[in-house]
């Protein structure tokens, strides 16, 4: 780079004033001090999680007008209650489901969008539509086209009037297509930009040995792209574990309790039946989960990423 | 014309392409079509909405009703107001998390001192954290101070959205940036800060504006922390889209379908516009594209 020398201070041609020393003390605290207000606002923001971690060991609750410090009361009742365990398993079921067909659609769709035909460069540009569209928006549309009646699917798919997409049974494929609509593109375009960086040269030599795309796509392609692909697995399936937004708005959590996620299971306990403490011990719940899930995740990512880059283990 | 170099994965055209475009042709009619139907609705009589499916007479009018008094009365959400709310709780939250994500990206991307590591991975938890756990106290706090329904309650709690996005993805493009550029301009005889300021900041600027435009459209499209933390005032779209939803026993689906409409195209014109920079931006730095 040649443009990026600084340009002189003052035109006058006067050569600029040395700067005074600094310090050595002072030049070792300079990261902190640029840090400040960063970790002010973090600590703005730890206050209330940790308070709300607090909360679980309260009887805290709009009925209850002194709450007092009920000991370990309360996750003994929310882990004896089978109420809690369906959310967990709605959870579960959401998570995994989503995060694997959104990653191996948007692998599929990468990898046919790298053939750079024609369709695949127009789609290109529009393919993260669904994703820049607020999640809740998305439910929205989706409750619109879902609907038995006057929606628009049952009339398309020739289903009838009676096809009830959130009915019993249904609610929670149906809510997970939404998942997949939103968040394949995301995937899509994290993998193809992984695909688009990757060297040229393992792929000319093999190519030169004779090997078949599929030998390719399996011994060199995936290997390297893995990084990638464990990223956008990574966040998704975070993100799949406190899903709120488009399944609130569609289902509200029913019928009965068939979407019942965490975070709506939370919400209703503590928003709706005003009893803080049940809700904030869900999401201590949750959190642990999520905490612990990540942690393996990136261990993962990192192994990935070390034999990706070409050392052994 | 001379053969374009191919990436790994390319091949040149046979009968399989034209398979391959299919696939990609029905992915694509599947991802467009609700967005389609979100405008196609929108256009659509209060008859129209449930006697036809594509064949209709289109109207502006129900555009007019959503940001009219008419809207309000159906309700009780002033849609002006709340697209209002909305910009200046996005604008708010990414100006504040710019002015204090800025300095903590440029000591995470500039130096490995102790705790760094820390704090950068506190700042990420926040992106991941279950948003309920933070909302209940909130509520209760924000109760207190008089903060419940106001938009400097929202600028606060949009900060978990917007402040890892920006120091993550900041720290990315400082971590990229030689460290001898700014070296040099301190042999030139400049000081720390001068060289920050007119060699390292203006070479992020790109890093900058997607950053922020990106932290701009999450937190414009933020549904849970305004569904509590507000009340009827300072609704920011995404929550007064909804209120369509249950016009009292009446479906008001073409009103709705025009207020997701309006609400949808802030973030999407934002999104298109930075495009180049999303795959970065999207995965906090973590894949450089």
């Amino acid at each position: 780079m040649t443009t990026t020398a600084p340009p002189r201070p003052s035109g006058t041609g006067t050569p600029p004033r040395a700067p005074r020393p600094v310090p050595g003390w002072r030049r070792g605290l300079r990261p902190y001090l640029l840090s400040i207000p960063a970790v002010l606002i973090i600590v703005g923001i730890l206050y209330p999680f940790v308070l709300g971690a607090y909360y679980a060991f309260l009887n805290y609750a709009a009925v209850v007008p002194r709450p007092v410090f009920v000991g370990l009361t309360n996750f003994v009742e929310v882990l004896s209650d089978p109420v809690f365990w369906a959310s967990v398993r709605v959870t579960a079921i959401y998570a995994v489901t989503a995060t694997v067909v959104e990653t191996v659609l948007g692998v599929g769709i990468a990898l046919l969008l790298n053939r750079s035909s024609l369709v695949g460069r127009i789609f290109e540009r529009v393919l993260i539509l669904p994703l820049m569209i607020a999640p809740v928006i998305a439910g929205v549309i989706w409750g619109l086209m879902f609907n038995p009646q006057f929606g628009v699917l049952n009339h398309v798919l020739g289903l009838g009037s009676t096809f009830d997409w959130l009915g019993e049974g249904r609610a929670l494929w149906s809510v997970v297509l939404v998942d997949v609509w939103i968040f394949t593109p995301f995937v899509a375009i994290l993998v193809l930009a992984g695909i688009r960086s990757l060297p040229k040269e393992p792929f000319e030599a093999s190519a030169v040995d004779g090997a078949s795309w599929f030998y390719m796509f399996r011994r060199l392609m995936l290997p390297m792209m893995w990084p990638y692909i464990l990223v956008a697995v990574i966040f998704r399936f975070m993100d799949s574990l406190k899903v709120f937004d488009h399944v609130y708005v569609l289902t509200a959590g029913g019928p009965g309790d068939a979407t019942r996620t965490l975070q709506i299971g939370a919400y209703q306990n503590s928003i709706v039946n005003l009893n803080y403490s049940q809700g904030s011990t869900y999401m201590f719940l949750l959190w642990a989960i999520v905490f612990l899930t990540a942690r393996y995740l990136v261990s993962v990512l990192g192994k990935a990423q070390r034999r990706a880059a070409g050392s052994e283990e | 014309m001379a053969a374009k170099e191919l990436t790994p994965g390319q091949r040149r055209f046979s009968p399989a392409s034209l398979g391959a475009d299919l696939v990609l042709l029905g992915w694509f009619v599947f991802s467009l079509f609700p967005l389609v139907w979100m405008v196609l609705l929108a256009l659509k009589t209060n008859a129209d909405q449930i006697t036809t499916f594509f064949a209709f007479t289109p109207t502006l009018k129900n555009f007019g009703i959503v940001l009219s008094d008419e809207g309000t009365r159906l309700t009780s959400v002033n849609f002006t107001d709340a697209l209002f709310n909305s910009v200046i709780n996005c604008v708010g939250a990414v100006l504040v998390s710019l002015v204090i994500g800025i300095p903590a990206a440029y000591a995470a991307g500039r130096w490995q001192y102790r705790g760094s590591n820390d704090v950068m991975f506190t700042i990420l938890s926040f992106r991941f954290a279950p948003e309920l756990m933070v909302i209940v106290p909130l509520f209760v706090i924000y109760n207190q101070l008089g903060l419940f329904d106001t938009n400097v309650g929202m600028i606060w709690v949009l900060q978990l959205v917007t402040m890892p996005l920006i120091v993550w993805i900041l720290r990315s493009y400082f971590q990229d940036l030689p460290a001898e550029l700014e070296q040099a301009a301190l042999l030139d005889g400049y000081t720390r800060r001068r060289a920050f300021m007119m060699v390292a900041l203006p070479l992020v600027r790109p890093g900058i504006a997607a950053s922020a435009l990106l932290a701009f459209v999450f937190a414009w499209n933020n549904y849970v922390f305004p569904l509590i933390l507000t009340g009827s005032r300072h609704t920011p779209v995404t929550v007064a889209v909804t209120r369509f939803l249950g016009g009292g026993g009446q479906a008001y689906y073409n009103l709705t379908a025009a207020a997701a409409l309006i609400a949808a195209l802030p973030p999407l014109i934002v999104a298109l516009s930075i495009q180049r920079y999303l795959v970065r931006g999207l995965s906090f730095g973590a894949v450089k594209a």
